[in-house]
């Protein structure tokens, strides 16, 4: 490896050996790809073109305080998850790779995975937990639209832990041929790295956005933080200001009990998925279930860099409940206009808290994505 | 001399057989009845898995076997107390732990717990030989022996460090993939070359060794051992007795395949 990959004690590359030369292949062609002008103009090109870049950052009319959205919920797609799909996807037909695999939780990360399949003409395979697959049909049906085939997940609890196990066994196998679209910030060494860099161009926007319209850089930056990647993307260019960096995790039914995804609030340091980061586990170090109303967030692990913004201090990692992510949904519905996906509204939900307190702070939240996925559930929720 | 290499100097030309078994599978009684069994069908190695959540390096047998033991409410220490029962019994028979990271990283002094419990080696699943450092010197303080992994795939500087960390033998992926019955059979000779002229301890085939003509041409490639996993723990998941295919596939390592005999 030509980069070490750690961030702090955390990050690293626990794979078995027989993945490490295909996560070489990947650093290498992510490393040369940064270089080539090319590589760069025709990834600008797709944000801007495809995908519909440069994102709005909408200052909220009728919510209380002086809130800022950035609006990755307008990206194609519906998701910030866009962003980094296009990154990967260009490097994987560099790389000269034919199929594409990932992993999905909501479908969210499948649904861009597709697109980006059926744009650059790979195979694609989704690998969703079972019970996500009958959660989520609206988006299974989306992925096989767009040319993916989604397979179930039996093993394990049949989510999205389940799914990355899955993927991983897969790509053991397939590696010559097939690149593993991982969907977050999270996992071994190079993908924390690449996804925060494919991602760092919400911050990128929304810091010059907020720039113009305000005139002076915002009091805190808010974003939801499952795996991690579109919180990552949008402190990425925030870290060296005088700004308060705050994630919001899923405090799901309470955090005093063990049904919530608080991966950094209550977890502690151990090894999945390629990376040493805090997990959510029992005292023999078997992982634990997680719970949240947001299927993006309910994930027992964090991608490494949070781990080490949190022990350094550099950013701040809070909770929101399930209940406060529902209500900051249909408080944004009604006094904005404005439906995002169940994992923004806890980011949302801390803003709302921060505006209450100090009416007067100028707040940025990572809206990461719509919320069309979640509308059959909120009718139930809500009723 | 540590085990491994005492078993190795006995076996000289024979090739070793390893029993690879999950501990606690399904439950502690049954699990300590099929080590036993084990030994006395002729395995001369002991592979034990500890169960973990989340095994991405095994396939469906393995990960069944896994969640059977976890159901059952088997602890780490139950499977310690598992490895230290047989080491009472059995004396001079290698016993190697095969899991993962994260077992080993939320028990402060695994190492020495495993040692002491009577186990010789420990092969960490998820930790490739980039990773392996800090691991191996903790190995060696709590008195284990490291066992690293090399696949055909592995560049040579990287054969290089696998050799030099590894002390009781190496444990080598006859393909791509991840543990199971299906498809077994292609020996790389060239790896277990490339091995050898690096310096390294034994080689041990895994992965994809289920019947006797998979452990004869894993032998006559020049591997010193073998190790059977899936199709065992398949029997062990079936209520079916295992000594019979333990039986078979111990005596092909006795078995040289004609071309090789020259």
């Amino acid at each position: 490896m030509r980069l070490n990959g750690r961030f702090g004690r955390f990050g690293g590359c626990y794979v078995p050996e027989i993945l490490v030369p295909a996560l070489e292949q990947l650093e290498a062609a992510f490393l040369d790809a940064q270089d080539d002008p090319h590589f760069t103009s025709e990834l600008n090109d797709l944000l801007a073109n495809y995908a519909g870049r440069p994102t709005p950052l909408t200052r909220c009319r009728n919510l209380p305080g002086n809130i800022y959205l950035k609006r990755e919920d307008l990206l194609h797609g519906g998701a910030h998850k866009t962003n980094q799909v296009l990154g990967q996807g260009l490097l994987a037909r560099r790389m000269a790779k034919t199929r594409l695999i990932a992993e999905t939780g909501a479908g969210q990360h499948g649904v861009a995975t597709a697109l980006v399949g059926a744009l650059l003409g790979f195979e694609t395979v989704i690998y969703m937990g079972a019970e996500d697959v009958e959660r989520q049909q609206l988006n299974v049906f989306r992925m096989q639209l767009m040319g993916a085939e989604v397979i179930p997940v039996e093993s394990g609890g049949r989510t999205l832990k389940d799914a990355i196990n899955e993927a991983l066994r897969d790509w053991s196998a397939s590696f010559e041929t097939t690149h593993y679209l991982l969907g977050t910030a999270a996992g071994p060494h190079p993908f924390p790295t690449m996804v925060r860099e494919f991602q760092r161009v919400i911050g990128r926007e929304a810091r010059a956005q907020i720039v113009e319209q305000l005139e002076r850089l915002p009091d805190a930056v808010v974003a939801c933080v499952g795996g991690g990647s579109n919180a990552i993307g949008l402190f990425a260019d925030f870290l060296d200001d005088s700004v308060q960096l705050i994630g919001v995790e899923a405090a799901g039914k309470g955090l005093d009990g063990d049904e919530h995804g608080a991966t950094l609030l209550r977890g502690v340091r151990g090894i999945l998925h390629g990376a040493e980061t805090y997990l959510l586990q029992d005292d023999d170090g078997q992982i634990t279930d997680t719970w949240s109303v947001s299927a993006g967030l309910d994930y027992p692990a964090v991608g490494p860099e949070h781990a080490h913004l949190k022990d350094s201090g550099r950013a701040e990692y809070v909770g929101a409940t399930d209940a406060e992510a529902l209500a900051a949904f249909k408080a944004l519905a009604e006094s904005e206009g404005i439906i995002c996906a169940f994992e923004s509204a806890h980011a949302l939900a801390h803003a709302l808290k921060l505006a209450q307190a100090e009416p007067n702070s100028a707040i940025l939240v990572g809206l990461s994505g719509r919320g069309d996925k979640d509308v059959a559930q909120a009718e139930r929720l809500l009723a | 001399m540590s085990r491994y290499a005492a078993m190795f100097e006995r076996l000289g030309g024979e090739g070793a057989f390893g029993a690879f078994m999950m501990l606690g599978d399904p439950d502690l009684e049954t699990s300590a009845g099929v080590l036993h069994q084990a030994v006395d069908a002729g395995a001369d190695m002991i592979e034990v898995g500890i169960p973990f959540s989340d095994p991405v390096a095994d396939g469906p047998v393995i990960q069944a076997a896994a969640q059977r033991a976890l159901a059952a409410g088997v602890r780490v220490g139950d499977c310690l107390d598992l490895i230290a029962a047989l080491r009472s019994h059995h004396t001079d028979v290698p016993i190697g732990i095969l899991t993962y990271a994260n077992i080993v990283a939320a028990r402060t002094g695994f190492m020495r717990d495993a040692a002491e419990a009577g186990a010789d080696s420990l092969l960490i699943a998820d930790v490739p030989s980039l990773e392996a450092d800090p691991f191996a010197r903790k190995m060696e303080q709590g008195g284990i022996e490291p066992v690293l992994i090399a696949a055909a795939n592995t560049p040579d500087a990287t054969v290089q460090r696998i050799a030099r960390l590894s002390k009781a033998y190496i444990y080598c992926v006859s393909r791509a993939g991840i543990t199971g019955t299906h498809a077994g059979g292609h020996f790389d000779s060239r790896l277990i070359g490339r091995l050898q002229a690096a310096g390294a301890p034994p080689a041990v085939f895994g992965f994809g060794i289920s019947k006797p003509e998979h452990v004869r041409s894993a032998v006559s490639a020049g591997a010193r051992g073998v190790i059977c996993g899936s199709a065992i723990v398949e029997k062990v998941g079936l209520g079916e007795d295992v000594t019979e295919l333990i039986r078979s596939l111990k005596a092909a390592t006795r078995e040289r395949l004609g071309a090789a005999m020259n």
